[in-house]
């Protein structure tokens, strides 16, 4: 992105005249869902090698879509930068931001929009070259640290020096690419951003074992879709299909079997999948099989970890945290009933 | 006279009422003008109203409280944090705004500066007979200012990257003056004692004394025909003056050299950070992409404005026995600069207003700083762009103020 965006999005604010109401009808009036992504951060929103986006975040759109418009393809992606993300959302420029980011109360409350849930729960971490002898955070005292500019990283990573009472020299640029390119080419000593980043941006770096990850995590980054903050029945469907994809892992329904689970007998597998006489779907202004479309198209939440980040992928991140509420880690669901 | 007002009557009196109105060029400009004055008040009522509304219906407000907010953000270290002592979490919103306009414009001048001197140089290699000259300045004009600019701040970036020493490494940029490596440039910094502000005075008075001397040379020259060594005696004043003051009270200044670390943690190794001056890489790096950039068609408007003066002026100042160099500097320059400048206003214009591509390499200027971080953390598009618009519309009319008012002191006096 040119940073001659903001003009842009502050002029579409001054025109767009209350159009931002109504984003589920305008989406299947246009039969197509703007999804805000990243510029390219592998296993969250990356283009493939024929064009294709793939991730984690961008699965989550594919859901929505097909929820909505019974078409996981009907998504336009619109590569976002750090900086440019949240006016993107408010001025109506995208339907929804799925963008690995942090949910905190400042962009809850000032921004406009609204977090609808946690996708991942990440952690701040930190990347250095090996040659340097480091081990742990604590040991970073006078070093220079390139980030991404407008992210809680960078406001974080001020935190954690200021509370251990040392110094730093902060690098913040626009383009998650530049980051690593000035961090490989040794203008930074440490590259930081979430650890889920660091594990992908990793593999940008010419080579990639060269590099260690600190120990520390610095702190909590809460990954989740947001919409506008003025349109609740938009916000009920984004919230409920991250929900529904989750659940649906609980529950035992994937992708492959769905259809099979129809005929379940076990009365919460036929909430979530609308199953004989229960519509949970009419109120939200969405059919019955709405949770059904968005399994069907992309996986239960399991299945999408591991299909974009799990330990079978170039990022290999263990579960950890990110697993079930029973299974150990923080992911919980209200229930569909 | 009363013949023709008489028959202007007459036309009048037959189109009488609205017919009478619309053959009136005057009343029928006013009339597409107050047309044109509606529409545009119309539509920027519109736009004020919407962005009201929608603020609103998102729960946000208009208002310009973020300024007092406290700010965490850790900025690049340049000149704007050392004008403004900025420390994250010590400082104001205000103060980072007052920061990044800092280095906006300390950029800007700089560029500016230097690529007024090196555009100049360029043009006269333009015009030079010298083969090799002429060809270098005429690659170089072509090159420079066909290739985009945000391409040339990425290649001037990467170009300090591969020939700067890694950052615990002790490299020379000028051997025995300035330090270099990955980190940025390190030089001597001026650490003024009791007792400099005699020299400053000594440099003021030098100043004015130099005008005045100039200023009698001209009315000697007039009255008698005798001309006085004005150069000469200028730079003696300006130079020993403060020299022999600075001497005579005792050297008043230190000079702290930078520090190069080589035990201790490994992250403190190399040059210690707030000992002597220091440029960060990513301003040497839009400095020298914007000076390079600007010259090029700075080049191209000086080499115009010599061009554009006839050919008859130099030799006439032949004809009355001006030496060349004296031709071009009395006759020549005076008369292109009325060419020059409003042109070369512009070129100032635009490298001020490119330095906000500093963006990219993270250069902390106005646009990245204020219009990114800070508008991230506030979360106020409207305010802060509107800000950022009026002060880039407030630094370019000044300089256009300026060279307006230059140009009126060079333009010919028609008599």
């Amino acid at each position: 992105m040119t940073p001659k965006f903001y003009p842009l999005a502050a002029i579409a604010m001054l025109a767009a005249g209350g159009a931002t109401a109504g984003t589920l009808d305008d989406v299947k009036a246009a039969g197509q869902l703007k999804c805000g992504v990243s510029q390219g951060l592998p296993g969250f929103s990356t283009p493939d090698d024929s064009g294709k986006w793939t991730g984690l975040d961008v699965d989550y759109c594919r859901a929505v879509a097909a929820t909505v418009l019974d078409d996981p393809e009907a998504v336009e992606f619109v590569s976002l930068s750090a900086k440019d993300r949240f006016t993107a959302l408010s001025s109506g420029e995208i339907d929804i931001l799925s963008r690995n980011t942090t949910w905190t109360i400042t962009r809850d409350t000032d921004l406009g929009i609204t977090f609808t849930g946690i996708s991942y729960y990440d952690g701040q971490g930190m990347l250095v070259p090996a040659s340097l002898g480091v081990t742990s955070a604590l040991e970073l005292d006078g070093a220079t640290i390139c980030t991404n500019t407008g992210t809680t990283t960078e406001l974080n990573i001020t935190d954690y020096f200021k509370q251990h009472d040392m110094t730093f020299e902060l690098v913040a640029l626009e383009n998650s690419d530049e980051v690593v390119a000035a961090y490989g080419a040794g203008r930074c000593d440490v590259f930081t951003t979430d650890r889920s980043g660091v594990a992908a941006e990793r593999l940008k770096l010419a080579d990639p074992d060269a590099h260690v990850v600190l120990p520390e995590t610095i702190s909590k980054e809460p990954l989740g879709p947001s919409v506008r903050a003025d349109d609740k029945e938009w916000e009920r469907v984004s919230r409920w299909v991250l929900n529904a994809l989750i659940e649906a892992e609980e529950y035992g329904i994937t992708s492959e079997n769905v259809d099979e689970m129809m005929s379940s007998n076990n009365p919460s597998v036929q909430r979530i999948l609308g199953a004989g006489d229960n519509d949970y779907g009419a109120a939200m202004g969405l059919t019955k099989d709405w949770a059904a479309r968005a399994i069907k198209a992309v996986g239960n939440y399991g299945e999408i970890y591991d299909r974009n980040v799990g330990p079978d992928t170039p990022l290999k991140l263990e579960r950890g945290v990110n697993n079930l509420w029973n299974n150990g880690g923080f992911m919980y669901a209200p229930p569909i009933r | 006279m009363s013949s023709i007002s008489d028959s202007d009557d007459a036309v009048r009196s037959e189109r009488s009422g609205l017919a009478a109105l619309v053959f009136d060029a005057k009343a029928r400009s006013l009339f597409f003008q107050v047309i044109l004055a509606v529409l545009i008040i119309l539509a920027a009522s519109i736009a004020v109203r919407n962005a009201g509304a929608n603020l609103t219906e998102q729960g946000r407000e208009f208002g310009f409280d973020f300024f007092d907010r406290p700010s965490d953000i850790q900025i690049l270290t340049t000149f704007g944090t050392w004008l403004l002592d900025y420390e994250a979490g010590q400082n104001t919103v205000w103060d980072v705004f007052l920061l990044s306009i800092a280095n906006t414009l300390i950029i800007s001048v700089a560029g500016v500066i230097f690529a007024t001197l090196w555009g100049f140089l360029l043009g006269i290699f333009r015009l030079s007979h010298n083969f090799v000259l002429n060809s270098f300045a005429t690659i170089y004009i072509e090159l420079l200012r066909n290739v985009p600019l945000l391409l040339q701040i990425f290649f001037w970036t990467a170009v300090l990257r591969l020939v700067a020493p890694g950052p615990r490494e002790e490299g020379w940029l000028i051997p025995g003056l300035l330090n270099f490596n990955s980190k940025g440039i390190y030089g001597p910094y001026p650490l003024v004692e009791e007792g400099f502000s005699y020299t400053l005075i000594a440099f003021v008075i030098a100043c004015v004394a130099a005008w005045g001397f100039a200023r009698w040379a001209r009315r000697n020259q007039d009255r008698t025909g005798k001309q006085s060594p004005v150069g000469l005696v200028t730079v003696a004043l300006l130079i020993g003056l403060p020299t022999l003051v600075f001497l005579v009270t005792g050297r008043p200044m230190a000079i702290e050299w930078p520090n190069f670390v080589t035990e201790g943690p490994i992250l403190r190794r190399g040059f210690e950070n707030g000992i002597g001056s220091y440029i960060a890489p990513e301003f040497f790096a839009l400095f020298l992409a914007l000076t390079t950039y600007t010259a090029a068609f700075i080049a191209e408007i000086v080499r115009a404005g010599i061009q554009a003066v006839p050919k008859g002026q130099s030799e006439a100042a032949g004809a009355l026995g001006l030496p060349p160099g004296l031709a071009m500097r009395k006759v020549i320059l005076p008369q292109a600069f009325r060419v020059i400048i409003p042109p070369l206003t512009s070129q100032y214009l635009n490298l001020t207003k490119n330095s906000s591509l500093a963006a990219a390499i993270g250069y902390p200027e106005l646009v990245a700083v204020f219009a990114g971080t800070t508008l991230n953390q506030v979360g106020r598009a409207i305010e802060i762009i509107a800000i950022v618009i009026l002060v880039y519309l407030t630094i370019s009319l000044l300089t256009s103020a300026f060279m307006n008012w230059f140009n009126n002191r060079v333009k010919l006096v028609e008599r």
